[in-house]
């Protein structure tokens, strides 16, 4: 901890962040307006005192609307995380312990689906699922998954030479107790960073998909959405993406600069340059 | 060498046939009954549409028996015909495909292009305003959402300065908006791989005699260092042409190209699945051939590399 907050990246990201998650935390209270109801008389206003980043085509707040999203766009990114945990975690805990077929079994399992490029595998399975925001987690989840396998595998496979896991067994430790006890503590360090670095693609993804009118429907607020609806008034009304937009682009950015900063503070071999 | 691309290729076909496998399966993961589902909003379903497209579907027989099918289609180059014009998949993307390709070339262009450029200057110059500059810019670079770039080149060039057209295909004019709003993540990336690359291999004894016959600085980046700082580069081309191919699902949508990346996407829309499916296929086909073919791309780059 000591380490990340000595880099001046991690902390700038961490500010950010910070920043971010107040306002969503804090939306109910400082959004003023309500982010849903339409107001037809106040449609698409610039920026002012009244409508901080002015109003949308069916006259709601831009900023009510940002801010609120911002709770749903940071959700569908944690959860998708959280799913592709729980789905990597268990297969490249085995892979990497049991290693032989179970592994090669698995392995090839993981090559498939990162044989999809970018994000068709997600695309694809909310093809299939039908838009909506939970089949937009799930399947942000599934196509992250195989990254979590490999990482978890690599690292119990690197941690299960030491001389520490071989004692552990000598004096009778069960598979469970080993794992448990004196494996799963080697992988906290890249899991954190992992779950951080794999939060950045997952937002980038949701957004993309959102925008694409795969996941969350109208009216409800969230940044991809937002962004898309005032996409062809950008020459009129240039607001009504472009908060949204910076919202995304931040945001990630700082998911980023945090996730490279723990990285860093998590590997003592990596040189500084 | 040719055994080594052979037996490279052989390790791709069990990879080749798990993605089948995935791709004939995402029918089956629709809610429900999926031809309902993709007839859903048509007018004048009847029982008799119904068995037909189930039929042409092969979606009438016990699953085995669908993907043996599928899979015998696939190989013999019949994707199946789309459930709203009738027409073949691969006829239906036949027309897209030269658009994607020609995007997907420019992008991956502007993008080496770029990164190696920045990533150079960022190594020749580490530790200055340079190096500063040009690892911000790409760290905003990767965390910039694709259709967000899209729309800040459009709303820039096209809507406010009147340069460049923001829509459609045809000519270098209407190309140069979505390449570049296509390779700015990927250059990016590759600018950071080239520059932490670069600086492994500038602090190599070699590099350090070149120094000292005298030759100059430009010659010893160029000529001694970059080549072989490019080699691990090379695997990050490869690995992100992928997500250009994924990108331009995004990309052909916000600058309304015709491409293999909308077909998709009108495709998922109306739920015509066979659509979605053969290109899904052929994207991953091609992103998988093309890793190999970086695979064998290291020998070139480096002759130390022997595929005996």
């Amino acid at each position: 901890m000591r380490r990340l907050l000595k880099n001046g990246s991690a902390l700038f990201g961490l500010a950010i962040l910070g920043t971010i998650v107040m306002l969503a935390l804090l939306a109910p209270w400082i959004g003023r307006f309500d982010p849903i109801k339409q107001n037809p008389r106040e449609s698409s206003r610039p920026p002012s005192a009244d409508h901080l980043f002015g109003t949308d085509r069916f006259g709601r707040d831009v900023w009510a609307r940002t801010v609120t999203g911002a709770r749903l766009s940071l959700r569908t990114g944690i959860v998708a995380v959280a799913v592709s945990m729980a789905i990597g975690f268990v297969p490249g805990l085995v892979a990497g312990y049991r290693g032989g077929w179970i592994d090669a079994l698995i392995g090839r399992g993981v090559d498939v689906m990162l044989a999809f490029p970018g994000i068709l595998l997600s695309l694809a399975i909310v093809a299939a699922l039908g838009p909506g925001l939970h089949n937009v987690q799930l399947a942000i989840g599934i196509s992250l998954s195989p990254t979590f396998v490999r990482l978890v595998r690599g690292c119990v496979m690197a941690a299960k030479e030491n001389t520490y896991v071989e004692a552990a067994r000598a004096v009778g430790c069960s598979d469970a107790v080993v794992l448990g006890r004196h494996i799963l503590v080697n992988i906290l360090g890249p899991m954190t960073v992992m779950t951080t670095v794999a939060l950045g693609w997952a937002m980038l993804i949701a957004t993309s998909l959102n925008f694409l009118g795969m996941g969350v429907q109208p009216p409800t607020p969230e940044w991809g959405a937002d962004l898309a609806l005032g996409r062809d008034h950008m020459r009129t009304a240039w607001w009504i993406s472009a908060f949204p937009g910076f919202f995304i682009m931040f945001t990630i950015l700082a998911i980023n600069l945090v996730g490279d900063g723990l990285r860093d503070a998590t590997d003592p071999s990596l040189e500084i340059r | 060498m040719l055994s080594y691309i052979s037996k490279r290729l052989l390790q791709a076909v069990p990879v080749l046939i798990g993605v089948s496998i995935l791709v004939f399966l995402l029918i089956h993961l629709i809610p429900g009954d999926p031809v309902l589902v993709m007839l859903q909003g048509s007018p004048n379903v009847t029982p008799e549409l119904i068995a037909e497209v189930r039929r042409n579907l092969g979606l009438d027989v016990p699953l085995p028996q669908q993907y043996l099918s599928y899979i015998s289609r696939v190989i013999r180059g019949d994707l199946g015909k789309s459930i709203w014009t009738g027409q073949s998949v691969w006829r239906e993307m036949q027309g897209q495909w030269p658009s994607t390709f020609e995007l997907t070339v420019a992008s991956m262009a502007t993008a080496v292009v770029l990164g190696v450029t920045l990533g150079t200057l960022a190594a020749v110059r580490r530790g200055t305003w340079v190096d500063s500059t040009v690892m911000g810019i790409s760290q905003l670079g990767v965390s910039i959402p694709l259709f967000w770039s899209g729309l800040i080149l459009i709303f820039l060039f096209s809507l406010t300065l009147g340069w460049l057209p923001a829509t459609g295909v045809g000519g270098w004019k209407r190309l140069l908006l979505p390449a570049f709003a296509l390779a700015t993540n990927y250059s990016a990336v590759i600018a950071r791989m080239v520059r932490s690359s670069l600086l492994e291999v500038l602090s190599q004894d070699y590099i350090r005699t070149a120094r000292a016959k005298g030759l100059a600085e430009l010659q010893v980046t160029l000529h001694h260092a970059l080549r072989n700082a490019l080699i691990p580069a090379i695997t990050i081309v490869g690995l992100q042409f992928g997500n250009l191919l994924g990108g331009t699902v995004v990309i052909e949508t916000v600058f309304s190209r015709q491409g293999l990346g909308r077909l998709a996407y009108t495709a998922i829309l109306a739920k015509d699945f066979p659509i979605v499916q053969g290109v899904v296929l052929v994207l991953v086909l091609v992103y998988v051939l093309l890793n190999v073919a970086v695979d064998l791309s290291y020998g070139l780059l480096d002759p130390r590399i022997r595929y005996d």
